[in-house]
């Protein structure tokens, strides 16, 4: 052997099973090899150490100093007793200062390390994606979740133990402890998620706006909440909401980073024919050379209905869930049906001649598909920026609705069967579309989060919006203008004939 | 080992690497040759696991690329093209880390560095941050860190550049001394002079594709064609070409001299030189001329520019 060999193997790493608990053991270790390198190169740099040093010690005593003067004008003004619904405040603006220094040490140890080109020698070792992603994600947090934590200790400390003399309750100290924490894996997990998809540390911080804007008005809501002590309970409901994006943003950030997706984008460009080539082909799908409509729908629509079915479970899981929300608040809202009936003895008329207005003219077929087709639409839109969620919302509300209304038609003397034959008929039709549009929403907006394997994100996003197109023309647009006849010529018939006899 | 079959990457419509296939031997140095951008680094990086094939298989070190990660990389060491060091880590700190990062027993973590450091002659270096190391310094620190875990495959990305001629015979002599202890090396670089005397075999990419795989002496022969000798006479030929016509392929000649091919020089030169003693000649020099791998690489590419150049007529 010579000097730079080793007289005896070295030997390789140890593997464990994935998923034991040594595993995840030994996941975490390797991780923390990664964080406390990258904590010990923060701290040496000073232009992340000096904001931290002076946003931990210096704006606590700052803003010691102006609740100072904010108490003495209450004081003066005879306003003491708003005191304890403004002084908790200041502790969450306190902490979250620091804590948004997180975003810009996540930026930097991202892409930045991949703009100085110092990443690949680490993507070259043994370790995993998992752990490259935590042990950075932990670095990023940690000294600025410190010294926010000091801010909120020093500012309190001086309340506290000053002349205010003041006694926060345990519950308000740990809902902002918590909220600070976070806020902090929020921006963390979604600055990772924008490193990823950038290659240079000035795109990555324009894209981070996406992440400090939202962040710095959920600051101001939360103050909004917290000067409302009665109101103070819907922290928790904001944390929850936190909590979910983070698990989101984890789950996106932890699939897409990758090696894959950091080395194999060499720079952000915008390839628009690659792009409408890719919306293509999952448009027309694999059909060969021999197009035809039966073709089309067997070979490309019909799987890709069938590639939603665990977005359907969600849609149909989330619909039933509104359904009955919609029903249990009916009992809290309640309308007199009874009076109502009573007092409107020409509700057959009413129904009548409108019905008589729908027989009469067959564009209202038009405009009931178009109210369908643009909710729908408006839904598929707001998915795509929400992970799918507000499509959710938006598809669950008509339900919730229904919930409601048949709720109250039970709690009366009225017989639901008018309220059924109201939505069946057409609803045959129209439910199945909503289903189906909704789920093709869920997956457009929610693919970025979870790839599928060998396929980078924007690949992914542009197959699922060919997907949603297709089962927009294919499936969903059929169905709705059947549901339109129907709504117009089928349900209003039905309706009479069970008021009538 | 290594062994890639088919290798093929695309990076959305742009095809990288076109069905790359080669083996590389424990014990042997292969040389990658290339243009910029003809697909060297993406070869490494899938063959480091870091990129995953679109299509085709490598093994390295016995362990499938896409299939075992992980023990890919545990079974590698890469000198990147970038060295990518941290720039406020001490040379010390930085190869703890790595020896962390592949499990070295706590012993080995303070010896193999200190070691290593000391061979490259970076032993007055170890407590010095990084950003104050010269360039020819932090490459053979890169090279330190491929080597840290004693791995079985190397893969090495211009290993010797940036460094100065005392650093770079180190360098090479270092990677001579890996291929004698049969560790499988791979290395790219555009230094031609430095592949035709450490690689074994040689691969021109070219576009994606290998478009030359062999020996320098096969591809010597293969592109350039028979060794070429050149003589010189005291006197003029007068004829002489024709004489040795029989014997030789006289390809070129002057007032007093010649240059022949012979497939065969121990065999053929001394028959040349008898003859032409037999007709009266003095010799004054009988060498062969000097055909380097940058004669060969020149020509493997010029060839394949023309071939390229044919389809698209044909197209």
């Amino acid at each position: 052997m010579t000097s730079i060999t080793n007289s005896t193997p070295i030997p390789a790493r140890q593997l464990t099973k994935p998923g034991t608990l040594t595993a995840i053991w030994q996941t975490l270790q390797n991780a923390l090899i990664i964080t406390r390198r990258e904590v010990r190169d923060s701290l040496r740099d000073w232009r992340i150490m000096a904001p931290i040093f002076l946003l931990t010690l210096i704006f606590p005593m700052l803003a010691n100093t102006m609740t100072r003067i904010f108490t003495s004008f209450f004081e003066t003004n005879e306003a003491e007793e708003l005191l304890p619904a403004l002084l908790p405040l200041m502790p969450m603006i306190v902490g979250f200062f620091p804590v948004s220094i997180s975003l810009v040490i996540a930026l930097e140890t991202f892409v930045g390390e991949k703009e100085r080109l110092s990443l690949e020698p680490l993507l070259s070792t043994p370790l995993t994606n998992t752990e490259l992603y935590l042990g950075k994600s932990f670095a990023a947090m940690l000294p600025p979740l410190m010294a926010s934590y000091c801010g909120i200790a020093i500012y309190m400390g001086g309340l506290i133990l000053g002349e205010q003399q003041w006694r926060p309750e345990l519950q308000l100290v740990i809902q902002i402890v918590l909220l600070t924490t976070v806020q902090a894996l929020v921006m963390v997990t979604g600055s990772v998620v924008v490193s990823s998809q950038t290659t240079s540390t000035r795109a990555a911080n324009l894209l981070s706006s996406f992440i400090i804007i939202p962040m710095s008005m959920l600051v101001m809501l939360e103050g909004v909440i917290m000067v409302q002590p009665h109101k103070r309970y819907l922290l928790w409901y904001i944390m929850l909401g936190a909590l979910v994006t983070v698990m989101l943003l984890v789950r996106m950030g932890a699939r897409i980073f990758n090696r894959e997706e950091l080395l194999g984008r060499a720079f952000d460009q915008i390839n628009l024919k690659w792009a409408f080539r890719i919306f293509k082909d999952q448009l027309r799908g694999p059909v060969g050379d021999r197009w035809s409509v039966g073709r089309w729908y067997r070979l490309s629509v019909f799987p890709a209905v069938r590639r939603l079915s665990s977005a359907s479970g969600v849609v149909l899981i989330v619909i039933t869930a509104a359904f009955i929300g919609g029903w249990i608040a009916a009992g809290t809202w309640q309308i007199p049906l009874d009076d109502f009936q009573s007092k409107d003895e020409n509700l057959l008329d009413n129904l009548q001649s409108w019905f008589e207005l729908g027989q009469n003219n067959p564009q209202l077929i038009i405009l009931a598909v178009l109210q369908n087709a643009r909710v729908l639409i408006a839904a598929t839109i707001l998915a795509i920026f929400t992970f799918g969620v507000l499509a959710l919302i938006l598809v669950a509300i008509p339900f919730g609705i229904l919930g409601f209304i048949l709720a109250q038609v039970t709690a009366s003397s009225l017989s639901p069967l008018p309220f059924f034959m109201a939505v069946i008929p057409h609803g045959v039709a129209e439910i199945p579309a909503i289903l189906i549009a909704g789920a093709a929403a869920l997956r457009l907006g929610s693919v970025v989060t979870r790839p599928p394997d060998g396929m980078t994100v924007g690949e992914a996003w542009l197959r699922a919006l060919g997907d949603t197109v297709k089962i927009g023309i294919g499936v969903v647009l059929p169905l709705l203008l059947l549901a339109g006849v129907l709504e117009v010529t089928l349900t209003p018939r039905v309706v009479e004939f069970v008021l009538t006899h | 080992m290594i062994e890639a079959h088919e290798l093929t990457k695309y990076f959305n419509d742009f095809r990288a690497v076109d069905r790359v296939t080669f083996t590389v031997e424990p014990g042997t140095i292969f040389a990658i040759l290339g243009p910029n951008g003809a697909g060297k680094t993406t070869t490494v990086r899938m063959l480091t696991s870091i990129l995953q094939p679109t299509s085709g298989q490598a093994r390295v070190a016995g362990y499938d690329v896409v299939k075992q990660p992980t023990e890919v990389r545990a079974s590698v060491g890469v000198l990147t093209e970038q060295h990518g060091l941290y720039q406020r880590m001490k040379g010390i700190e930085y190869l703890d880390f790595f020896a962390r990062i592949y499990h070295l027993p706590p012993d080995l973590r303070r010896q193999r560095p200190l070691a290593l450091m000391e061979h490259f002659g970076l032993g007055d270096a170890l407590d010095k941050r990084l950003g104050e190391y010269s360039k020819g310094m932090k490459q053979k620190l890169a090279l330190v860190r491929a080597m840290l875990h004693d791995p079985p495959v190397l893969l090495l990305d211009e290993p010797t550049s940036a460094m100065d001629p005392q650093s770079a015979k180190l360098v090479r002599e270092s990677i001579k001394d890996l291929q004698r202890d049969e560790r499988t090396i791979a290395i790219t670089t555009h230094n031609l002079t430095e592949a035709q005397s450490l690689a074994d075999r040689i691969a021109v990419i070219r576009q994606g594709r290998i478009i030359a795989n062999g020996a320098f002496k096969d591809l010597l022969q293969r592109f350039v064609g028979l060794p070429l000798m050149e003589l010189h006479l005291t006197a003029q030929l007068n004829g002489t070409a024709a004489e040795l016509g029989s014997l030789v392929e006289v390809v070129d000649e002057g007032d007093r001299w010649l240059r022949y091919r012979t497939p065969n020089p121990q065999e053929i030169n001394p028959q040349v030189v008898r003859r032409l003693t037999g007709l009266g000649l003095d010799i004054v020099t009988l060498s062969e001329v000097s055909r380097t791998l940058e004669d060969v690489y020149l020509q493997i590419v010029t060839e394949d520019e023309g071939l390229e150049r044919e389809r698209e007529i044909q197209s």
